[in-house]
Protein backbone atom coordinates (compact mmCIF):
# COMPACT_ATOMS: atom_id res chain seq x y z
CA UNK A 1 0.00 0.00 0.00
CA UNK A 2 1.63 3.50 -0.90
CA UNK A 3 0.82 6.39 1.24
CA UNK A 4 0.78 8.66 -3.03
CA UNK A 5 1.45 7.81 -6.28
CA UNK A 6 2.08 10.95 -8.26
CA UNK A 7 0.65 10.01 -12.30
CA UNK A 8 3.72 12.02 -13.92
CA UNK A 9 7.23 12.74 -13.79
CA UNK A 10 7.40 16.44 -14.87
CA UNK A 11 8.03 19.87 -12.46
CA UNK A 12 4.74 19.15 -11.50
CA UNK A 13 4.98 15.55 -10.21
CA UNK A 14 8.74 15.93 -9.70
CA UNK A 15 7.98 19.22 -7.21
CA UNK A 16 5.10 16.99 -5.66
CA UNK A 17 7.53 13.78 -4.87
CA UNK A 18 9.65 16.40 -2.87
CA UNK A 19 7.28 18.10 -1.17
CA UNK A 20 5.40 14.79 -0.10
CA UNK A 21 8.64 13.60 0.85
CA UNK A 22 9.47 17.18 3.20
CA UNK A 23 5.94 16.18 4.42
CA UNK A 24 7.04 13.19 6.10
CA UNK A 25 5.09 10.74 3.85
CA UNK A 26 6.53 7.25 3.60
CA UNK A 27 5.72 5.36 0.60
CA UNK A 28 5.94 7.53 -2.50
CA UNK A 29 5.73 6.09 -5.87
CA UNK A 30 6.13 8.38 -9.08
CA UNK A 31 4.98 6.62 -12.73
CA UNK A 32 6.75 8.45 -15.95
CA UNK A 33 5.79 6.82 -19.26
CA UNK A 34 8.39 7.75 -20.67
CA UNK A 35 12.24 6.48 -19.92
CA UNK A 36 13.54 9.31 -18.05
CA UNK A 37 12.32 11.99 -15.61
CA UNK A 38 11.73 15.71 -16.46
CA UNK A 39 8.28 15.61 -18.87
CA UNK A 40 8.10 18.49 -21.11
CA UNK A 41 11.25 20.24 -19.95
CA UNK A 42 13.34 17.88 -21.39
CA UNK A 43 13.08 19.13 -24.40
CA UNK A 44 12.48 23.12 -23.72
CA UNK A 45 16.04 23.64 -24.14
CA UNK A 46 15.86 27.10 -23.81
CA UNK A 47 16.10 29.49 -20.88
CA UNK A 48 13.14 30.63 -18.54
CA UNK A 49 12.75 28.58 -16.05
CA UNK A 50 13.49 28.42 -12.54
CA UNK A 51 13.53 32.07 -11.94
CA UNK A 52 10.57 32.47 -9.30
CA UNK A 53 12.00 29.04 -7.38
CA UNK A 54 15.59 28.98 -7.82
CA UNK A 55 16.39 32.86 -8.41
CA UNK A 56 18.57 32.23 -11.53
CA UNK A 57 17.32 31.80 -15.29
CA UNK A 58 17.72 27.93 -16.19
CA UNK A 59 16.84 25.89 -19.40
CA UNK A 60 14.56 23.38 -19.15
CA UNK A 61 16.70 20.25 -18.32
CA UNK A 62 19.12 22.00 -15.93
CA UNK A 63 15.45 23.13 -13.84
CA UNK A 64 14.60 19.11 -14.17
CA UNK A 65 18.16 18.43 -12.98
CA UNK A 66 17.78 20.30 -9.84
CA UNK A 67 14.80 18.77 -8.85
CA UNK A 68 15.87 15.22 -9.88
CA UNK A 69 19.09 15.63 -7.92
CA UNK A 70 16.85 16.71 -4.74
CA UNK A 71 15.07 13.32 -4.84
CA UNK A 72 18.32 10.81 -5.38
CA UNK A 73 18.70 9.52 -2.51
CA UNK A 74 15.19 9.76 -0.71
CA UNK A 75 13.17 7.47 -0.04
CA UNK A 76 10.99 8.67 -3.23
CA UNK A 77 10.73 5.69 -5.46
CA UNK A 78 10.07 6.24 -9.75
CA UNK A 79 8.86 3.79 -12.05
CA UNK A 80 9.88 4.62 -15.72
CA UNK A 81 8.87 3.15 -18.72
CA UNK A 82 5.25 2.45 -17.06
CA UNK A 83 1.90 3.57 -18.10
CA UNK A 84 -1.02 4.15 -16.00
CA UNK A 85 -4.21 3.07 -18.02
CA UNK A 86 -6.81 3.50 -15.40
CA UNK A 87 -7.05 4.79 -11.98
CA UNK A 88 -10.61 4.38 -9.58
CA UNK A 89 -12.19 6.64 -6.32
CA UNK A 90 -11.43 3.19 -4.42
CA UNK A 91 -7.74 4.86 -5.56
CA UNK A 92 -6.44 1.59 -7.24
CA UNK A 93 -3.81 2.65 -10.20
CA UNK A 94 -3.55 -0.05 -12.99
CA UNK A 95 -0.57 0.24 -14.91
CA UNK A 96 1.10 -1.34 -17.24
CA UNK A 97 4.88 -1.80 -18.26
CA UNK A 98 8.10 -4.74 -19.31
CA UNK A 99 6.57 -6.38 -16.31
CA UNK A 100 3.24 -6.47 -17.77
CA UNK A 101 0.06 -5.73 -16.15
CA UNK A 102 -0.47 -4.81 -12.53
CA UNK A 103 -2.78 -3.13 -9.64
CA UNK A 104 -1.37 -1.14 -7.37
CA UNK A 105 -3.37 0.17 -4.18
CA UNK A 106 -2.88 4.01 -2.63
CA UNK A 107 -3.69 6.28 -0.08
CA UNK A 108 -3.80 9.04 -2.08
CA UNK A 109 -3.22 10.05 -5.74
CA UNK A 110 -1.45 13.13 -7.14
CA UNK A 111 -2.46 13.57 -11.25
CA UNK A 112 0.26 15.53 -13.07
CA UNK A 113 0.04 14.23 -16.45
CA UNK A 114 0.59 17.58 -17.99
CA UNK A 115 -1.26 18.90 -21.30
CA UNK A 116 -1.34 17.68 -25.08
CA UNK A 117 -0.52 19.99 -28.10
CA UNK A 118 -3.87 20.37 -30.04
CA UNK A 119 -3.15 19.38 -33.64
CA UNK A 120 -4.57 20.06 -37.07
CA UNK A 121 -7.60 18.36 -37.09
CA UNK A 122 -9.11 20.42 -33.44
CA UNK A 123 -8.68 23.33 -36.12
CA UNK A 124 -9.68 21.95 -39.94
CA UNK A 125 -7.18 24.16 -41.48
CA UNK A 126 -8.05 24.22 -45.25
CA UNK A 127 -6.17 22.72 -47.95
CA UNK A 128 -4.11 19.71 -49.12
CA UNK A 129 -2.93 17.33 -47.05
CA UNK A 130 0.98 17.10 -47.90
CA UNK A 131 3.93 16.26 -45.49
CA UNK A 132 5.32 19.30 -43.40
CA UNK A 133 2.59 19.91 -40.73
CA UNK A 134 3.96 19.29 -37.32
CA UNK A 135 2.37 20.72 -34.17
CA UNK A 136 5.09 23.31 -32.95
CA UNK A 137 5.94 20.82 -29.90
CA UNK A 138 6.80 17.45 -32.11
CA UNK A 139 8.85 20.02 -34.17
CA UNK A 140 10.73 20.95 -30.81
CA UNK A 141 11.10 17.49 -29.61
CA UNK A 142 12.72 15.99 -33.65
CA UNK A 143 15.07 18.89 -33.19
CA UNK A 144 16.22 19.10 -29.62
CA UNK A 145 16.23 15.48 -28.72
CA UNK A 146 16.06 13.45 -31.94
CA UNK A 147 18.37 16.17 -33.47
CA UNK A 148 17.24 16.76 -37.24
CA UNK A 149 15.87 19.73 -39.22
CA UNK A 150 12.10 19.87 -39.95
CA UNK A 151 11.97 22.44 -42.63
CA UNK A 152 14.06 25.27 -44.56
CA UNK A 153 11.10 27.89 -45.06
CA UNK A 154 8.67 27.80 -42.11
CA UNK A 155 5.23 29.35 -41.76
CA UNK A 156 4.00 29.38 -38.10
CA UNK A 157 0.77 29.07 -36.98
CA UNK A 158 0.10 30.47 -33.44
CA UNK A 159 2.01 32.84 -31.36
CA UNK A 160 1.61 30.74 -28.01
CA UNK A 161 5.24 29.92 -26.26
CA UNK A 162 6.03 27.05 -28.05
CA UNK A 163 5.69 28.63 -31.23
CA UNK A 164 7.54 31.33 -30.69
CA UNK A 165 10.39 29.50 -29.15
CA UNK A 166 10.63 27.56 -32.15
CA UNK A 167 10.66 30.62 -34.44
CA UNK A 168 13.93 31.40 -32.86
CA UNK A 169 15.08 28.01 -32.48
CA UNK A 170 14.34 27.31 -36.47
CA UNK A 171 16.03 30.33 -37.24
CA UNK A 172 19.34 29.66 -35.20
CA UNK A 173 19.53 26.36 -36.83
CA UNK A 174 19.38 28.04 -40.91
CA UNK A 175 15.86 28.21 -41.32
CA UNK A 176 13.92 30.99 -42.65
CA UNK A 177 10.85 31.63 -40.38
CA UNK A 178 8.92 33.98 -42.88
CA UNK A 179 5.80 34.50 -40.41
CA UNK A 180 4.05 33.81 -37.23
CA UNK A 181 0.27 34.38 -38.02
CA UNK A 182 -2.32 34.86 -34.99
CA UNK A 183 -6.02 34.83 -35.55
CA UNK A 184 -6.26 36.99 -32.04
CA UNK A 185 -5.66 40.49 -32.30
CA UNK A 186 -3.03 39.78 -29.03
CA UNK A 187 -0.91 36.95 -28.72
CA UNK A 188 -0.85 34.03 -26.60
CA UNK A 189 2.93 34.04 -25.49
CA UNK A 190 4.96 35.82 -23.11
CA UNK A 191 5.96 39.39 -23.92
CA UNK A 192 9.23 38.67 -23.44
CA UNK A 193 9.11 35.69 -26.12
CA UNK A 194 7.86 37.98 -28.44
CA UNK A 195 11.03 40.16 -28.27
CA UNK A 196 13.78 37.16 -28.38
CA UNK A 197 12.01 35.46 -30.44
CA UNK A 198 10.13 37.04 -32.96
CA UNK A 199 11.95 41.08 -33.18
CA UNK A 200 14.83 39.97 -32.39
CA UNK A 201 15.07 38.08 -35.99
CA UNK A 202 13.04 40.74 -37.73
CA UNK A 203 9.95 37.72 -37.94
CA UNK A 204 6.85 39.31 -38.44
CA UNK A 205 3.72 38.95 -36.19
CA UNK A 206 0.48 38.78 -38.21
CA UNK A 207 -1.95 39.82 -35.77
CA UNK A 208 -6.03 39.03 -36.68
CA UNK A 209 -4.30 36.95 -39.61
CA UNK A 210 -5.09 32.77 -39.96
CA UNK A 211 -4.13 30.48 -42.83
CA UNK A 212 -6.67 30.26 -45.60
CA UNK A 213 -5.18 27.59 -48.00
CA UNK A 214 -2.13 25.11 -47.53
CA UNK A 215 -1.45 23.69 -50.98
CA UNK A 216 1.43 20.93 -51.65
CA UNK A 217 0.76 17.85 -53.36
CA UNK A 218 4.21 15.41 -51.14
CA UNK A 219 5.29 18.50 -49.67
CA UNK A 220 3.94 21.80 -48.52
CA UNK A 221 4.69 23.66 -51.31
CA UNK A 222 2.67 27.52 -50.83
CA UNK A 223 0.59 28.99 -47.77
CA UNK A 224 -1.81 31.57 -48.23
CA UNK A 225 -2.63 34.16 -45.18
CA UNK A 226 -5.90 36.14 -44.87
CA UNK A 227 -6.93 38.87 -42.18
CA UNK A 228 -9.96 38.24 -40.34
CA UNK A 229 -13.01 40.13 -39.06
CA UNK A 230 -13.92 40.38 -35.30
CA UNK A 231 -16.00 36.83 -35.79
CA UNK A 232 -12.57 35.06 -37.08
CA UNK A 233 -13.96 35.21 -40.48
CA UNK A 234 -11.25 35.71 -43.07
CA UNK A 235 -11.31 38.84 -45.60
CA UNK A 236 -11.23 38.27 -48.86
CA UNK A 237 -8.78 40.63 -50.72
CA UNK A 238 -6.54 40.21 -48.00
CA UNK A 239 -4.98 36.98 -48.97
CA UNK A 240 -0.96 37.42 -48.63
CA UNK A 241 0.77 33.92 -50.11
CA UNK A 242 4.28 32.61 -48.92
CA UNK A 243 6.56 29.71 -50.40
CA UNK A 244 7.51 27.40 -47.83
CA UNK A 245 7.73 24.17 -47.18
CA UNK A 246 6.95 23.93 -43.45
CA UNK A 247 4.15 24.72 -41.48
CA UNK A 248 4.79 24.67 -37.41
CA UNK A 249 0.89 25.08 -35.63
CA UNK A 250 1.20 25.96 -32.29
CA UNK A 251 -2.65 25.91 -31.39
CA UNK A 252 -2.73 25.36 -27.71
CA UNK A 253 -2.44 22.95 -25.13
CA UNK A 254 -5.23 20.64 -23.74
CA UNK A 255 -4.58 19.06 -20.37
CA UNK A 256 -4.83 14.88 -20.59
CA UNK A 257 -7.42 14.02 -18.69
CA UNK A 258 -8.21 10.94 -19.98
CA UNK A 259 -7.74 9.09 -16.81
CA UNK A 260 -9.58 11.52 -14.54
CA UNK A 261 -12.67 11.41 -16.98
CA UNK A 262 -12.87 7.53 -16.54
CA UNK A 263 -12.36 7.54 -12.58
CA UNK A 264 -15.35 10.17 -12.53
CA UNK A 265 -13.47 13.16 -11.83
CA UNK A 266 -15.62 16.39 -12.43
CA UNK A 267 -13.83 18.28 -14.98
CA UNK A 268 -14.22 22.34 -15.77
CA UNK A 269 -15.50 22.92 -19.64
CA UNK A 270 -13.32 26.37 -19.69
CA UNK A 271 -9.52 24.46 -18.68
CA UNK A 272 -10.43 21.19 -19.46
CA UNK A 273 -8.80 20.10 -16.35
CA UNK A 274 -10.10 19.06 -13.04
CA UNK A 275 -12.24 21.40 -10.44
CA UNK A 276 -10.23 21.84 -8.05
CA UNK A 277 -10.39 23.08 -4.39
CA UNK A 278 -7.52 25.54 -2.81
CA UNK A 279 -5.30 22.81 -1.57
CA UNK A 280 -5.90 21.33 -5.20
CA UNK A 281 -8.12 18.33 -4.19
CA UNK A 282 -10.50 17.44 -7.23
CA UNK A 283 -13.95 16.48 -6.52
CA UNK A 284 -12.66 13.11 -5.73
CA UNK A 285 -11.74 12.75 -1.87
CA UNK A 286 -7.92 11.95 -1.69
CA UNK A 287 -7.21 12.57 -5.72
CA UNK A 288 -5.74 16.14 -5.55
CA UNK A 289 -3.77 17.12 -9.40
CA UNK A 290 -1.18 19.78 -10.06
CA UNK A 291 0.63 21.75 -13.66
CA UNK A 292 -1.01 21.42 -16.42
CA UNK A 293 -3.21 18.84 -16.15
CA UNK A 294 -5.31 21.16 -14.18
CA UNK A 295 -4.93 24.27 -16.29
CA UNK A 296 -2.04 25.34 -19.18
CA UNK A 297 0.52 27.25 -17.54
CA UNK A 298 3.30 29.44 -18.80
CA UNK A 299 5.58 29.22 -16.11
CA UNK A 300 7.51 25.55 -14.77
CA UNK A 301 7.59 27.65 -11.38
CA UNK A 302 4.29 28.03 -10.92
CA UNK A 303 3.86 24.75 -12.04
CA UNK A 304 6.10 23.51 -8.93
CA UNK A 305 4.33 25.99 -6.53
CA UNK A 306 1.05 24.62 -7.23
CA UNK A 307 2.36 20.98 -6.49
CA UNK A 308 3.62 21.92 -3.21
CA UNK A 309 0.37 22.67 -2.86
CA UNK A 310 -0.99 19.27 -3.90
CA UNK A 311 1.41 17.41 -1.80
CA UNK A 312 0.85 19.55 1.53
CA UNK A 313 -2.92 18.80 0.15
CA UNK A 314 -1.79 15.03 0.47
CA UNK A 315 -0.38 15.35 3.77
CA UNK A 316 -3.40 16.82 5.26
CA UNK A 317 -5.67 14.49 4.10
CA UNK A 318 -4.01 11.72 5.07
CA UNK A 319 -4.06 13.30 8.30
CA UNK A 320 -7.67 13.02 8.13
CA UNK A 321 -8.30 17.07 7.82
CA UNK A 322 -12.02 17.32 7.79
CA UNK A 323 -14.13 19.35 5.69
CA UNK A 324 -17.99 20.84 5.86
CA UNK A 325 -18.65 22.94 3.16
CA UNK A 326 -16.93 25.05 -0.10
CA UNK A 327 -17.30 28.93 -1.35
CA UNK A 328 -17.27 28.34 -4.89
CA UNK A 329 -15.73 31.05 -7.19
CA UNK A 330 -17.20 32.35 -10.33
CA UNK A 331 -15.93 34.70 -12.87
CA UNK A 332 -17.57 37.41 -15.17
CA UNK A 333 -17.36 36.86 -19.44
CA UNK A 334 -13.97 39.24 -19.81
CA UNK A 335 -12.21 36.06 -17.33
CA UNK A 336 -11.26 32.83 -18.48
CA UNK A 337 -11.79 30.87 -15.41
CA UNK A 338 -10.29 30.69 -11.53
CA UNK A 339 -8.11 27.97 -9.82
CA UNK A 340 -8.97 26.51 -7.67
CA UNK A 341 -12.73 26.79 -8.61
CA UNK A 342 -13.67 25.80 -4.85
CA UNK A 343 -12.44 26.80 -1.38
CA UNK A 344 -12.94 24.49 0.95
CA UNK A 345 -14.64 25.79 4.62
CA UNK A 346 -13.50 26.25 7.49
CA UNK A 347 -10.75 28.22 6.06
CA UNK A 348 -7.94 26.87 7.50
CA UNK A 349 -5.22 28.66 5.31
CA UNK A 350 -4.01 32.73 6.09
CA UNK A 351 -3.89 33.49 2.67
CA UNK A 352 -5.29 31.98 -0.58
CA UNK A 353 -3.77 32.83 -3.45
CA UNK A 354 -6.28 32.60 -7.15
CA UNK A 355 -4.77 32.11 -10.72
CA UNK A 356 -7.19 33.16 -13.82
CA UNK A 357 -6.14 34.41 -17.31
CA UNK A 358 -8.61 37.37 -19.31
CA UNK A 359 -9.78 36.73 -22.73
CA UNK A 360 -8.54 40.05 -23.86
CA UNK A 361 -5.79 42.95 -23.13
CA UNK A 362 -6.01 45.56 -20.75
CA UNK A 363 -4.40 48.43 -20.07
CA UNK A 364 -4.56 49.85 -16.46
CA UNK A 365 -7.38 47.80 -14.28
CA UNK A 366 -8.46 46.23 -11.05
CA UNK A 367 -9.24 43.45 -10.42
CA UNK A 368 -12.53 43.17 -8.04
CA UNK A 369 -13.88 40.19 -5.67
CA UNK A 370 -17.52 40.65 -4.97
CA UNK A 371 -19.36 38.26 -2.58
CA UNK A 372 -23.29 36.79 -3.39
CA UNK A 373 -24.44 40.09 -1.99
CA UNK A 374 -22.68 42.58 -4.51
CA UNK A 375 -20.31 43.58 -1.34
CA UNK A 376 -16.99 44.39 -2.78
CA UNK A 377 -14.40 42.19 -0.48
CA UNK A 378 -11.48 43.31 -2.40
CA UNK A 379 -9.64 45.32 -5.11
CA UNK A 380 -6.60 44.63 -6.66
CA UNK A 381 -4.68 47.58 -9.04
CA UNK A 382 -2.78 46.30 -12.36
CA UNK A 383 -0.80 48.69 -14.87
CA UNK A 384 -1.47 46.00 -17.56
CA UNK A 385 -3.72 42.35 -17.34
CA UNK A 386 -3.06 40.05 -20.70
CA UNK A 387 -4.27 37.19 -21.61
CA UNK A 388 -0.36 35.50 -22.61
CA UNK A 389 0.41 35.88 -18.84
CA UNK A 390 -1.58 34.09 -16.11
CA UNK A 391 -2.80 36.37 -13.32
CA UNK A 392 -2.73 36.07 -9.66
CA UNK A 393 -3.81 37.49 -6.96
CA UNK A 394 -3.82 36.79 -2.83
CA UNK A 395 -7.03 36.54 -0.66
CA UNK A 396 -5.85 36.94 3.52
CA UNK A 397 -8.25 34.60 4.86
CA UNK A 398 -9.68 38.26 6.82
CA UNK A 399 -11.04 39.18 3.82
CA UNK A 400 -12.67 36.06 2.68
CA UNK A 401 -13.91 35.35 6.70
CA UNK A 402 -16.14 38.95 5.60
CA UNK A 403 -17.98 38.27 1.93
CA UNK A 404 -20.95 36.31 2.31
CA UNK A 405 -21.18 32.94 0.43
CA UNK A 406 -20.11 32.49 -3.50
CA UNK A 407 -17.90 35.04 -5.02
CA UNK A 408 -17.44 36.21 -8.30
CA UNK A 409 -14.01 37.79 -9.74
CA UNK A 410 -14.08 40.53 -12.08
CA UNK A 411 -12.31 43.30 -13.60
CA UNK A 412 -12.99 47.00 -14.39
CA UNK A 413 -11.17 49.35 -16.04
CA UNK A 414 -9.39 52.51 -14.55
CA UNK B 1 13.67 57.82 -25.32
CA UNK B 2 12.92 54.38 -25.77
CA UNK B 3 10.59 51.68 -24.89
CA UNK B 4 11.42 48.19 -24.53
CA UNK B 5 10.26 45.12 -23.45
CA UNK B 6 12.53 44.02 -20.40
CA UNK B 7 13.01 40.10 -20.97
CA UNK B 8 15.47 39.88 -17.51
CA UNK B 9 12.33 37.31 -16.03
CA UNK B 10 8.98 36.46 -17.30
CA UNK B 11 7.06 39.72 -15.40
CA UNK B 12 8.04 41.42 -18.71
CA UNK B 13 8.38 44.94 -17.26
CA UNK B 14 7.46 47.71 -19.85
CA UNK B 15 10.74 49.62 -19.54
CA UNK B 16 11.19 53.53 -20.81
CA UNK B 17 15.06 54.14 -21.31
CA UNK B 18 16.30 57.67 -21.77
CA UNK B 19 19.11 57.99 -23.86
CA UNK B 20 19.81 61.97 -23.02
CA UNK B 21 20.01 61.33 -19.45
CA UNK B 22 22.96 58.47 -19.12
CA UNK B 23 20.52 55.61 -20.35
CA UNK B 24 18.47 55.93 -17.20
CA UNK B 25 15.77 53.22 -16.96
CA UNK B 26 12.08 53.95 -15.67
CA UNK B 27 8.99 51.49 -15.57
CA UNK B 28 11.68 48.14 -14.10
CA UNK B 29 10.43 46.08 -11.31
CA UNK B 30 14.19 45.44 -10.20
CA UNK B 31 17.78 46.34 -10.59
CA UNK B 32 17.86 43.51 -13.26
CA UNK B 33 15.57 45.59 -15.67
CA UNK B 34 18.01 49.14 -15.24
CA UNK B 35 20.84 46.93 -16.73
CA UNK B 36 19.29 45.69 -19.55
CA UNK B 37 17.58 48.47 -20.63
CA UNK B 38 20.93 49.91 -20.90
CA UNK B 39 22.74 47.51 -22.07
CA UNK B 40 20.11 46.67 -24.93
CA UNK B 41 20.46 50.11 -26.39
CA UNK B 42 24.80 49.78 -25.91
CA UNK B 43 25.62 46.55 -26.39
CA UNK B 44 22.55 44.02 -26.46
CA UNK B 45 23.62 40.52 -25.73
CA UNK B 46 21.48 37.00 -25.12
CA UNK B 47 22.47 33.54 -23.84
CA UNK B 48 22.42 31.25 -26.23
CA UNK B 49 20.95 27.86 -26.16
CA UNK B 50 21.18 25.15 -28.46
CA UNK B 51 22.10 21.18 -28.97
CA UNK B 52 25.98 20.02 -29.81
CA UNK B 53 26.12 16.35 -31.40
CA UNK B 54 26.42 13.57 -28.86
CA UNK B 55 28.65 10.34 -29.64
CA UNK B 56 28.90 7.24 -27.80
CA UNK B 57 25.44 7.46 -26.44
CA UNK B 58 21.69 6.97 -27.20
CA UNK B 59 20.95 9.59 -27.47
CA UNK B 60 21.49 11.90 -29.95
CA UNK B 61 21.33 15.32 -28.99
CA UNK B 62 23.08 17.44 -25.77
CA UNK B 63 21.62 20.44 -25.10
CA UNK B 64 23.86 23.40 -24.19
CA UNK B 65 24.09 27.06 -22.89
CA UNK B 66 26.50 29.86 -23.20
CA UNK B 67 27.29 30.43 -19.48
CA UNK B 68 26.98 34.12 -19.97
CA UNK B 69 24.99 36.23 -22.28
CA UNK B 70 27.12 36.67 -25.51
CA UNK B 71 26.90 39.56 -27.76
CA UNK B 72 23.67 39.41 -30.31
CA UNK B 73 25.24 39.69 -33.22
CA UNK B 74 27.36 36.71 -32.64
CA UNK B 75 24.82 34.50 -32.58
CA UNK B 76 25.05 33.32 -35.49
CA UNK B 77 28.59 33.00 -35.97
CA UNK B 78 28.46 30.90 -32.21
CA UNK B 79 25.98 28.45 -33.95
CA UNK B 80 28.24 27.92 -36.71
CA UNK B 81 30.93 26.82 -34.42
CA UNK B 82 29.03 24.59 -32.52
CA UNK B 83 27.42 23.13 -35.47
CA UNK B 84 30.85 21.71 -36.11
CA UNK B 85 31.37 19.97 -32.78
CA UNK B 86 30.66 16.32 -31.04
CA UNK B 87 30.80 15.59 -27.36
CA UNK B 88 31.66 11.95 -26.24
CA UNK B 89 29.54 10.74 -23.60
CA UNK B 90 28.72 10.98 -20.37
CA UNK B 91 28.52 14.34 -19.56
CA UNK B 92 27.64 16.02 -16.21
CA UNK B 93 25.19 19.19 -16.14
CA UNK B 94 27.61 22.19 -15.94
CA UNK B 95 30.61 20.36 -18.06
CA UNK B 96 32.65 23.03 -20.06
CA UNK B 97 32.18 21.65 -24.08
CA UNK B 98 33.52 24.80 -25.97
CA UNK B 99 35.36 27.35 -24.80
CA UNK B 100 35.70 31.64 -25.61
CA UNK B 101 32.71 30.50 -28.21
CA UNK B 102 32.92 33.59 -31.23
CA UNK B 103 35.77 34.76 -29.31
CA UNK B 104 33.44 36.32 -26.98
CA UNK B 105 35.28 35.00 -23.76
CA UNK B 106 32.31 33.15 -22.87
CA UNK B 107 32.07 29.30 -22.28
CA UNK B 108 29.24 26.81 -23.55
CA UNK B 109 28.34 24.50 -21.20
CA UNK B 110 26.06 21.14 -21.07
CA UNK B 111 22.98 21.68 -19.32
CA UNK B 112 22.17 18.01 -18.44
CA UNK B 113 23.29 15.02 -17.55
CA UNK B 114 23.41 12.51 -20.47
CA UNK B 115 25.38 8.95 -20.63
C1 LIG C 1 7.59 24.84 -25.64
C2 LIG C 1 7.35 25.22 -24.23
C3 LIG C 1 8.06 26.29 -23.73
C4 LIG C 1 7.93 26.63 -22.40
N1 LIG C 1 8.71 27.66 -21.91
C5 LIG C 1 8.74 27.92 -20.58
C6 LIG C 1 9.66 28.89 -20.01
O1 LIG C 1 10.43 29.54 -20.73
N2 LIG C 1 9.66 29.05 -18.69
C7 LIG C 1 8.84 28.34 -17.88
O2 LIG C 1 8.91 28.48 -16.64
N3 LIG C 1 7.92 27.45 -18.38
C8 LIG C 1 7.86 27.22 -19.71
N4 LIG C 1 6.96 26.29 -20.23
C9 LIG C 1 5.92 25.75 -19.35
C10 LIG C 1 6.33 24.55 -18.52
O3 LIG C 1 7.37 23.85 -19.13
C11 LIG C 1 5.15 23.64 -18.35
O4 LIG C 1 4.10 24.39 -17.84
C12 LIG C 1 5.49 22.52 -17.38
O5 LIG C 1 6.54 21.73 -17.91
C13 LIG C 1 4.28 21.62 -17.14
O6 LIG C 1 4.64 20.61 -16.21
P1 LIG C 1 3.77 19.33 -15.92
O7 LIG C 1 4.58 18.51 -14.99
O8 LIG C 1 2.41 19.73 -15.54
O9 LIG C 1 3.64 18.59 -17.33
P2 LIG C 1 4.68 17.78 -18.24
O10 LIG C 1 6.03 18.39 -18.18
O11 LIG C 1 4.02 17.67 -19.56
O12 LIG C 1 4.77 16.34 -17.56
C14 LIG C 1 3.73 15.38 -17.60
C15 LIG C 1 4.34 14.00 -17.54
O13 LIG C 1 3.33 13.03 -17.32
C16 LIG C 1 3.60 11.89 -18.07
N5 LIG C 1 2.33 11.16 -18.26
C17 LIG C 1 1.19 11.62 -18.84
N6 LIG C 1 0.23 10.68 -18.83
C18 LIG C 1 0.77 9.59 -18.22
C19 LIG C 1 0.26 8.28 -17.92
N7 LIG C 1 -0.98 7.92 -18.23
N8 LIG C 1 1.09 7.40 -17.28
C20 LIG C 1 2.37 7.78 -16.96
N9 LIG C 1 2.89 8.99 -17.23
C21 LIG C 1 2.11 9.88 -17.85
C22 LIG C 1 4.19 12.44 -19.35
O14 LIG C 1 4.97 11.48 -20.01
C23 LIG C 1 5.04 13.61 -18.83
O15 LIG C 1 6.36 13.24 -18.54
C24 LIG C 1 7.04 25.93 -21.56
C25 LIG C 1 6.30 24.86 -22.08
C26 LIG C 1 6.43 24.49 -23.40
C27 LIG C 1 5.63 23.32 -23.92
S1 LIG D 1 12.66 44.62 -14.54
FE1 LIG D 1 13.09 42.92 -13.16
S2 LIG D 1 11.04 42.21 -12.63
FE2 LIG D 1 10.76 43.44 -14.47
S3 LIG D 1 10.91 41.96 -16.17
FE3 LIG D 1 12.96 42.81 -15.84
S4 LIG D 1 13.94 41.31 -14.51
FE4 LIG D 1 11.73 40.94 -14.36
Amino acid sequence: MFDVIIIGGGPAGLAAARKCCEEGLEKILIIERDSQLGGILNQCIHTGFGVGIFHEELSGPEFAHKYIEMLKGTRVEVMLDTMVLEINKDKEVTIINHDGYQKLQTKAIILAMGCRERSRGAIATPGSRGAGVYTAGAAQRYINIDGYMVGKRVVILGSGDIGLIMARRMTLEGAKVLACVEINPYSGGLPRNIVQCLNDFDIPLYLSHTITKIEGENRVEKVTISKVDERFTPIPGTEIEFDCDTVLLSIGLVPENELSKVAGIQLDKRTKGPIVYENMETSIPGIFACGNVVHVHDLADNVAMEAERAAQGVSDYLKGCEREAEISLSTTSEIGYTVPQHIHLPLDKDRYDIFFRVRKVFGPAYILVKDQEGNQIARFSRQYIIPGTMEKITLPKVLLQKGKGNLTVSIEEK
Amino acid sequence: MTELICIGCPRGCHLKVDEENDYAVTGNNCNVGAEYGRNELINPTRTLTTTVRLTNSVHHSLPVKSAHPIPKKDLFKAMEELNGIEVPAPVKCGDVVYRNVADSGVDVIATRDLD
